[in-house]
């Protein structure tokens, strides 16, 4: 009855899931051995032909990514997973690590020797301490069963893998930032091309991908790619983690096929808050537009959720009830794009600032219905103005709450403040509370 | 304070996991944070001279990321969730209701310097809100009296373990240590997944 397909998830109910024992009980790092008796280009060619794509959020084909990096160029080659896991809402990479780190790095083995690549970093954000401590307890463990270092397996392959800690930077979670902070300087995002592949860390052949769909690898090797297309729609292959957090009964991690909908998934969480009805959500983050209960049906994947007007993103399914100001939402996420602005590109810097300034005020009822226009005329002058795609995701919120929700933003100004009571959207008892 | 030889000799090794000494500077700060508790000028200077980069160069890659502090935090440093999900869910209310709480503003730190308060954004457990990390580790489901519980105990030394995470809470300075790649060896500690990393499996097998 269920749609759920869980691959990733399968043995996270295991105590012992995220160590080396717990993983190879169930056929862990058998992909690797497989993969060291191919050569380099099968594999290349199986990740394509499997349809894979970037599950960090662009959605870009991970076989073409690896594809692009330059053969017999007699430069050092470099395997980077994005690991860096920050967008508003998303929560997928995180309890994928905690709960089994060895996946991550058996993809990494076999992404680095198709690529030709002998060091490999996994990027981490830094606010995840016991997270960090159980990649690296994997990663020491690996080394010790012979999975890294020199000759891996007895098949003359090496790696060396490092476990690279970031400091609370969410730009970095943009790849060409991510490897500015890696060689160690500030994250901030570099003009391109070149792209990474070929200009990448230490301005050699990189690869950067995020850490779902490094982990996708493994199971693909041992199914065949025949099995992975079998799943999901027609160009958007495979099963993926869907994040539901939010004003719903269950929230949690679903690992499905791609092209399942919010209503299917809602279904299984036990719908939205009982005695509440679904007002808006983001299909994956903060830097996609918002949908609201006209999109249940909308599939969820590449092609499904870009034909309504939006983006999968990372698949972060941030589901907000009735009770919410969708202005007091998109406010926090402004400011949230403000902070995190690297600062490097002037209409982002300046552009994500005065977006604050005006829906502070609009949120508390001051300002004018010129103001909507001005917000709009704002977006217009950041969007695709910038190195990366970070004002892109700050105009997002804005242009589609505007779309779905002027008229709340109407009647906070006829009001003179916010009509909502906040109380009402918290997820715990309030009374006496304070 | 001077650092010790042996202390030295760690953040050589730090620098010798790399391919380029460079890239060795966020690793270092993290761990001489674990040693000082924030970033301080000699830390700086010291880092600039193993890397031979200026202290200017490195102050700018510390003053970048806000997880190095210019001045101590507590030994409890506790990071509350206001991005809009945890927001919404009632993280506006535990930011407001701890500050007033323990009488310190944003960035503050209690008189005893045992806790201190800031609002953070995403910390990827959105299916956990409200989230509230403590030295980084994770709270979860956390309503105002249970993070009220939770800086009184830590402010009396007896911090209740991490949601998710090691069976006993460690300090600010140690798990510095750990963002610099140093093991505590507590891995193993702790839950696999918490139950709503794990519900999507549960009702895959059939579960209610």
């Amino acid at each position: 009855m269920s749609k759920l397909t869980p691959v990733l998830s399968a043995h996270w109910d295991e105590p012992d899931s995220f160590t080396i024992a717990g993983y190879k009980r169930h056929g862990g790092y058998g992909a690797v051995t497989k993969a060291l008796e191919m050569k380099p280009d099968e594999i290349i060619q199986l990740v394509k032909d499997s349809g894979l794509r970037g599950r960090g959020g662009a959605g870009f084909p991970t076989g073409n990514k690896w594809g692009f990096i330059p053969q017999g160029d007699n430069k050092e080659h470099y395997f980077v997973v994005n690991a860096d896991e920050s967008e508003p809402g998303t929560c997928k990479d995180t309890p994928l690590l905690m709960a089994n780190p060895h996946v991550l790095i058996e993809g990494v083995i076999i992404g680095s020797y198709a690529i030709r690549a002998n060091y490999a970093f996994i990027y981490i954000r830094g606010e995840v301490t016991h997270v960090v401590r159980r990649v690296q307890q994997a990663i020491e463990d690996a080394y010790a069963a012979g999975l890294l270092g020199k000759n891996i397996l007895g098949k003359g392959f090496d790696l060396e893998l490092v476990l690279h800690v970031g400091a609370g930077a969410y730009i970095c979670g943009e790849e060409t930032a991510l490897l500015d902070s890696l060689e160690g300087f500030r994250g901030q995002p570099r003009l391109r091309p070149p792209f990474p592949a070929i200009a990448g860390l230490y301005a050699k052949p990189t690869v950067v991908n995020n850490v779902e769909s490094v982990a996708s690898v493994p199971a693909i090797i041992n199914n065949g790619v025949a099995w992975f297309t079998s799943l999901g729609t027609e160009k958007s292959k495979g099963f993926t983690l869907y994040s539901l957090s939010g004003h719903v009964n269950h929230p949690g991690q679903f690992e499905a096929p791609l092209g399942i909908t919010l209503r299917e998934l809602l279904e299984i969480a036990g719908g939205v808050r009982d005695g509440h009805k679904l007002k808006f959500w983001t299909p994956g983050g903060s830097s996609t537009p918002i949908f609201t209960d006209a999109h249940l049906d909308t599939p969820l994947d590449y092609e499904g959720v870009a034909a309504a007007g939006s983006m999968l993103g990372t698949k972060a399914l941030q589901i907000f009830d009735e009770t919410t100001c969708v202005v007091r939402a998109v406010l926090r996420w402004t400011e949230f794009y403000k902070h995190e602005s690297c600062g490097k590109c002037t209409p982002c810097r300046e552009g994500t600032w005065w977006m604050v300034q005006v829906l502070r005020d609009l949120d508390a009822g001051k300002g004018s219905e010129a103001d909507l226009d001005k917000l709009l005329d704002l977006c217009d002058n950041i969007m695709g103005r910038s190195f990366c795609a970070l004002a892109d995701g700050a105009a997002s919120p804005i242009i589609s709450s505007l779309k779905y929700f002027r008229q709340e933003y109407l009647d906070h100004l006829s009001a003179g403040e916010c009509p909502f009571d906040p109380m009402a959207a918290t997820l715990f008892e309030t009374t006496g509370v304070k | 304070m001077a650092y010790t030889s042996d202390q030295i000799s760690v953040m050589d090794s730090i620098i010798a996991r790399y391919p380029r000494k460079r890239s060795a500077i966020m690793p270092l700060l993290h761990y001489t944070q674990s040693i000082d508790g924030y970033i301080t000028n000699e830390a700086i200077e010291l880092i600039g001279e193993k890397l031979e980069l200026a202290t200017a160069e490195v102050n700018a890659v510390s003053s970048f990321y806000t997880q190095y502090k210019t001045k101590p935090v507590g030994e409890y440093h506790v990071g509350i969730c206001t991005n809009t999900l945890c927001a919404v869910m009632g993280g506006d209310l535990i930011f407001d209701s701890v500050k007033e709480h323990l009488e310190i503003e944003n960035d503050g730190v209690t008189s005893d310097g045992k806790v201190s308060v800031e609002h953070i954004e995403c910390n990827a457990a959105c299916d956990y809100a409200p989230v509230v990390m403590v030295n980084w580790e994770f709270y979860d489901n956390q309503t105002v009296q249970s993070v009220k519980d939770l800086v009184d105990s830590a402010r009396a030394g007896n911090p209740p373990a991490p949601t998710r995470g090691p069976k006993t809470l460690r300090t600010w300075k140690q798990n510095s240590a750990v963002l610099a790649g140093i093991s505590d060896g507590l891995a193993n500690e702790g839950v696999q997944a918490g139950d709503a990393t794990l519900l999507g499996l549960k009702k895959a097998k059939g579960g209610a």
